[in-house]
């Protein structure tokens, strides 16, 4: 009779065995035998810093997927060469990012991926392109990365662009749906790149949808203390309250906004960076009924779900940042593939006519213009009773959404 | 135009947030009034007593308050065994060299910690969490509201204990003329090594009182520190009472400017104070002159 022992791993754990991962394993393949040398892949995250949670996220998805490819066989149409993931750590910093796209460049990466941070993802995807190395942006909202014209940036997911207009189109047809409770909203964000760019264009496209912004509010990184900020949405009384901020602040805003309790129709994130199971978990009675424009994953993907079982027999949660590293690296397998070659101008070639499909995400079949997915589409969800749910779009719905939200107490 | 209602409930905001920055600013004073350094880990060990806080409430279910002896206690003996051993040993009596081991601890600290305990942003949700009291326009949390009250009363306590006890008396003597003391017998080595642990220990108590409203990372530490620098600057190096002014001072300034200007600009309040200070006052509101 077989025993199943399940093994949890924990967070120590985890950082030892992604290193010795990329150390042992994948960065040193086994020397019997003639063996192709294998190629590197640079993984560029903030695994310390403000938004160290995230990047060791985006590092535990981005090994997994390492692993997977080469578990599968490696690249076949290059003889089976395995995938080697060099890890860099930004630190949360631009500079330290950029250098670390210089030492990978000297050890000979063949694209990069990362970087997180939206000005830490611009600036080395700049500095890559000096050597005209792929970079893949796996998580980085600012629509100013695909926008300057570079041929090795490409972005899988959307920018915040998209998920405004999404978000935008989705809070109508809520609004609509319960009768324009909604006139007024204050934004929330933070004082970057994402957070600054996604406000103003909320702001700009509110009034398509019957919703004035009263004020954009501005925070910055880390901020110690949201009663201010509670204070002046309440003075200004809007219907809505609307974040775009980094997880950390996403949280303690939360909790702020329920101690303070700013009562209005609804809190609606845009790529809230907080939003996600744990924040669900560890404060239900906070996060009930907030709503988040966002990253998910294709919740009738068999792929999808096993990885999700994977990444909890880890002791880790399945955030975006896990399944949307893990499916830049299964884009960059594919386009090796097809391209035959780590030649950066082959790799290059065979991204911008990649008809990758992700299996993890609800896309269909990727497409890039100008560097920039055109399958990318955000979900929108709704935490109810210690829960996420998708409310929108329908065809992935998984709940109906509450909207307007009961008032606190 | 700000209704007035607003403005108090910004002023008794400001006053709940300074509370607490004036438990971490007497940590920061004392360590300094006596070895006359800054501690440059003093944001990593807030840190590691957030943790310690954390983890006392997930494993064993104490409530961040009723941990506060326990974490105290726990935060002198570390702050007290980390000068013992490291601090007070290799500084080789220069201290410029207390500032290079204060500053590698925290880098260890906070890699220690990441190493330890992850990047997750981890939060104590109180059953009391959401319990206000309304006052006017201000919505005051219950955790915010005894966080506050119990600072000024830990920091009074702290401020009785300099004055009556012996060891007290000694520390003062210590911090005032350090030769003076070794003369006419007091340890200074141990009384160095008891400031560091009562400096720690104030950081311990900020940390039970902090668990409650905010969450811990392995740099949620920092972001208390450059305030808590202010406030010891306008207080004056080495005073308590400078340091519980200093604290409500810089709390409602930053409440106050953050309302009016908003949340960004509103730091500049703190900044200003920083350079007036130190342009006008040098030796802060309540400090006296080397």
């Amino acid at each position: 009779m077989k025993k199943h022992v399940s093994v949890r791993i924990s967070r120590r754990g985890f950082v030892a065995g992604t290193t010795a991962l990329a150390t042992s394993s994948l960065g040193f393949p086994s020397i019997s035998g003639a063996q192709a040398a294998p190629v590197k892949v640079g993984m560029i995250h903030p695994v310390t810093g403000f938004v160290a949670y995230n990047g060791q996220q985006s590092r535990l998805g981005g090994t997994m997927a390492v692993e997977d490819v080469n578990k599968a066989g490696g690249i076949k149409s290059m003889g089976g060469v395995k995938l080697e993931a060099l890890l860099g750590d930004s630190q949360s910093k631009v500079e330290v990012g950029v250098s670390e796209v210089e030492k990978m460049n000297e050890q000979g990466v063949a694209a990069y991926i990362g970087c997180f941070q939206s000005p830490v993802g611009i600036a080395a995807s700049q500095a890559a392109a000096k050597y005209n190395t792929p970079f893949l942006i796996d998580v980085g909202a600012s629509d100013l990365i695909v926008n300057r014209g570079l041929k090795n940036v490409f972005r899988l997911k959307p920018g915040f662009g998209v998920c405004v207009d999404d978000g935008i189109a989705s809070l109508g047809a809520l609004n609509k749906a319960a009768n324009n409770v909604a006139k007024t909203a204050v934004i929330v964000h933070e004082s970057g790149e994402f957070g600054t760019g996604t406000a103003k264009l909320l702001a700009s496209k509110l009034p398509s949808i019957g919703i004035t912004a009263k004020e954009l509010i501005a925070h910055d990184n880390p901020t110690r203390n949201f009663d201010n900020i509670a204070l002046r949405i309440r003075s200004l009384a809007p219907d809505i309250v609307m974040m775009s901020n980094y997880g950390n602040e996403y949280m303690l805003l939360a909790r702020t906004l329920f101690q303070q309790k700013v009562n209005v129709a609804g809190f609606y994130s845009i790529l809230g960076g907080g939003f996600n199971y744990k924040f669900v978990k560890d404060m239900p009675d906070v996060s009930q009924y907030m709503m988040d424009v966002n990253h998910w994953f294709n919740p009738k993907s068999a792929k999808a779900q096993e990885l999700k079982k994977r990444v909890e027999a880890m002791g880790a949660f399945f955030t975006f940042e896990v399944y949307l590293t893990y499916s830049n690296v299964m884009l960059l397998a594919d386009a090796l593939e097809h391209a035959g070659s780590a030649d950066k101008e082959k790799l290059t070639a065979a991204l911008a006519a990649s008809t990758y499909k992700a299996d993890l995400l609800p896309y269909g079949p990727t497409k890039f213009v100008n560097g920039q997915n055109q399958g990318g589409r955000p979900a929108v969800m709704q935490s109810l009773k210690g829960d996420i749910e998708v409310i929108a779009p329908e065809e992935f719905a998984s709940a109906k959404a509450v909207f307007p939200k009961p008032k606190f107490g | 135009m700000l209704d007035p209602a607003f403005l108090l409930a910004g002023v008794l905001n400001g006053l709940l947030a300074g509370g607490i920055y004036v438990l971490v600013a007497v940590g920061l004073t004392l360590i300094y009034g006596v070895l006359h350094i800054i501690n440059f880990a003093h944001g990593s060990l807030l840190m590691l007593a957030m943790y310690a806080v954390f983890w006392l409430w997930r494993l064993v279910g104490i409530d961040p308050y009723a941990a506060l002896p326990l974490v105290i206690a726990g935060s002198f003996a570390f702050g007290f065994v980390l000068y013992r051993l490291l601090i007070g040993r290799y500084n080789h009596g220069r201290d410029e060299n207390i500032l290079l081991i204060t500053l590698g601890l925290s880098i260890v600290f906070d890699n220690a910690a990441l190493l330890f305990f992850g990047g997750n942003t981890q939060t104590i949700d109180v059953p009391y969490a959401g319990t206000f009291v309304e006052l006017g326009a201000a919505f005051l949390p219950l955790p915010k509201i005894i966080s506050f009250v119990a600072s000024l009363i830990l920091c009074a306590a702290l401020a009785l204990y300099m004055a009556l006890s012996d060891t007290g008396k000694a520390i003062r003597a210590v911090a005032k003329e350090r030769q003076g003391a070794r003369l006419v017998g007091i340890d200074v080595e141990t009384v160095f090594a008891v400031s560091y642990g009562i400096g720690i220990a104030c950081l311990g108590a900020a940390a039970c009182l902090l668990m409650p409203t905010y969450y811990v990372t392995p740099s949620s530490g920092h972001a208390f520190v450059l305030v808590a620098f202010t406030i010891v600057v306008l207080g004056g190096m080495g005073s308590f009472v400078g340091a519980a002014v200093g604290g409500l001072v810089i709390g409602v300034t930053e409440s106050l400017g953050g309302l009016f200007l908003g949340e960004q600009l509103g730091q500049i309040g703190i900044s200003l104070i920083f350079i007036l200070i130190l342009l006008l006052k040098p030796t802060g509101l309540f400090g006296s002159k080397a």
